[in-house]
């Protein structure tokens, strides 16, 4: 579990999280949605020791985030982030490979080879291992960084905005992925997703933590959060729900 | 595959360092023998440290465009001399025991570097625009200065400070190319020792941070590593600002991969062979007793055009 114990962060002289507490369960996927500007990104980087928060500490299963070592941290969190440009001249497969450098500090074994094959595998990403990085499209570079991310193999993986750039087919796999990694039991990883996509989080998130203007604006169950009159007031406009038999879908009205 | 142009590369450095040994030898065969091998020494020694140190710079600013000399370090080192034949007068300069001048030109370069490097990087590393200019701005600051008290010198001690403007491979001090050899050999292990981590410091601070390498300390030594082999290199011959960018440019194109354990000595190697290669054609092939630093500049500065226009291109 995270626990998120009063975070405040200012950059500058601007305050942009105040007083931030809450908790991320360990099992299943957290969605942390909000307008733009609510702080979501910043809590994930903080979350992930990235960043140092002005006041307050994160607490990942029993241990102050920031207080880890760096190596330690990146075997218990992989993250990954919104930026995708890269100078060095790496191919696919170069690029999943960093994922298992916490493990192995440059020295691949047999077992890292064999994760970065699964990665690849499970991202659809085989036909693409030889390519550079740079000659990818947004949404395939998108699943390159996300494979590894995965490929990490940690017990907690942050995502700030990974469907951005992915189509409808790769956005609903990759959340499915999530949604089975997650599940309760031995090998389960607890996720933590930034989403501006309502009705993924909607489908698929089981705990939702929606921030505005740097607070928390509300959190729990996604079936709590996510109603019309809460949606409404988060982001300062009318909401109308459809349920689905695939779950409920939100829509701005 | 990278390795192989790796070997072919050194393969073609042993190739250009025996042409310019043994091309047209004639007796006193031992005596040039021995200049030639003093002056290969101090090309191979220079090539190097000017390669490798600038892979390792343009790795930790994230920028192939950048080069130590680019971001004010050969106004640095110009300045330094200024002001050294400005205090002592060209006569004191010519007087200083070599190896002192050597030991303590090196440390006072390492520290101006470490200072120069340490505003420019280590604070707002990821505003490119701002480190360029502020490294352009110091350059411009520094000749300015440097300018200044060249006004203010005799002709003569003036001519002391143009010899030291553009690097010089004719009259290097054997014992200074030892301890040279030495200082630049360290460092250069140091930093292929680095290589595994400057790989991962080359997907950029936050996602090397992310993947567990402690990214300020692999910075802070990566420029400690630049600042020893820009500053020895300078110390010993003079400066070089564009053969750096050559080099890494040339060993980035060649190698076609991320490896520093590759990319180093391919830079190293290459930044080496474009001086034997260009020193033999000046003064065995020409017959041209002309300054190949200069030629370095100029094709430097043009290669540094087209890389700056291409990189407009494409956005």
């Amino acid at each position: 579990m995270i626990e998120i114990d009063d975070v405040s962060l200012r950059v500058r002289d601007t305050g942009i999280l105040h007083g931030i507490a809450a908790q991320v369960p360990r099992d299943g996927i957290t969605a942390l949605i909000g307008p733009n500007g609510a702080g979501k990104s910043s809590l994930l980087h903080l979350c992930a020791g990235l960043t140092t928060p002005s006041a307050g500490r994160i607490v990942l299963d029993g241990e102050d985030v920031h207080r880890m070592a760096h190596r330690d941290r990146a075997r218990r969190i992989a993250v990954l982030t919104q930026a995708q440009a890269l100078t060095s001249r790496l191919t696919v497969k170069d690029l999943v490979s960093f994922g298992r450098w916490p493990h192995h500090q440059g020295r691949p074994r047999d077992e890292d080879r064999q994760i970065v094959e699964e990665a690849l595998r499970l991202f659809d990403l085989l036909g693409l291992a030889p390519r550079q990085v740079e000659t990818l499209s947004g949404g395939q570079k998108a699943r390159a960084f996300t494979a590894m991310a995965w490929a990490q193999s940690t017990p907690w993986l942050f995502l700030d905005e990974p469907l951005a750039a992915l189509d409808p087919r790769f956005a609903r796999d990759l959340m499915a992925q999530l949604h089975v990694m997650s599940r309760p039991g031995p090998e389960a990883r607890g996720v933590l997703i930034v989403v501006h996509d309502l009705n993924a989080a909607a489908l698929w998130a089981d705990h939702v933590l929606a921030l505005k203007d740097g607070g928390v604006f509300a959190a729990g169950p996604a079936a709590e959060v996510m109603t019309p009159p809460r949606l409404s007031t988060l982001f300062d406009t009318g909401f109308g729900v459809v349920e689905t038999k695939r779950g409920r879908l939100v829509y701005p009205e | 595959m990278a390795e192989r142009r790796l070997i072919l590369l050194a393969l073609v450095l042993v190739g250009a360092s025996a042409a310019f040994l043994l091309w047209n030898l004639r007796g006193p065969t031992g005596f040039i023998l021995g200049l030639r091998a003093t002056k290969l020494a101090a090309l191979l020694l220079v090539g190097c440290a000017v390669g490798m140190a600038t892979v390792l710079f343009q790795t930790v600013a994230q920028n192939r465009l950048l080069t130590p000399g680019i971001v004010g370090f050969d106004a640095l080192f110009v300045t330094l001399q200024t002001a050294l034949v400005l205090g002592l007068g060209g006569l004191g300069v010519a007087q200083l025991p070599p190896l002192a001048t050597f030991l303590a030109e090196v440390a006072l370069l390492v520290v101006a570097a470490q200072v120069l490097f340490g505003l420019l990087l280590r604070r707002g590393a990821g505003d490119l625009i701002r480190m360029i200019l502020t490294g352009v701005i110091l350059g411009v600051m520094l000749r300015g200065l440097a300018g200044l008290m060249q006004r203010l010198l005799d002709p003569s001690e003036f001519a002391v400070v143009q010899q030291a403007m553009f690097a010089s491979f004719g009259a290097v001090d054997r014992g200074l190319l030892a301890i040279a050899a030495a200082l630049l050999g360290v460092a250069a292990l140091a930093a292929l020792r680095l290589a595994p981590r400057l790989d991962v410091a080359g997907l950029g601070r936050v996602r090397a941070r992310t993947l567990g390498l402690d990214h300020d300390r692999v910075v802070n030594q990566s420029l400690m590593l630049v600042s020893v082999l820009v500053a020895v290199s300078t110390a010993l011959v003079g400066p070089v600002t564009f053969l750096g960018l050559i080099a890494a440019s040339l060993g980035h194109a060649m190698m076609q991969t991320y490896r520093h354990a590759v990319l180093l000595p391919a830079a190293g190697m290459t930044g080496a062979l474009f001086l034997v290669a260009g020193q033999f054609l000046f003064e065995r092939v020409l017959g041209m007793q002309s300054t190949l630093a200069v030629l370095i500049e100029f094709l430097g500065g043009l290669l540094f055009l087209a890389l700056i226009l291409k990189r407009k291109g494409r956005t």
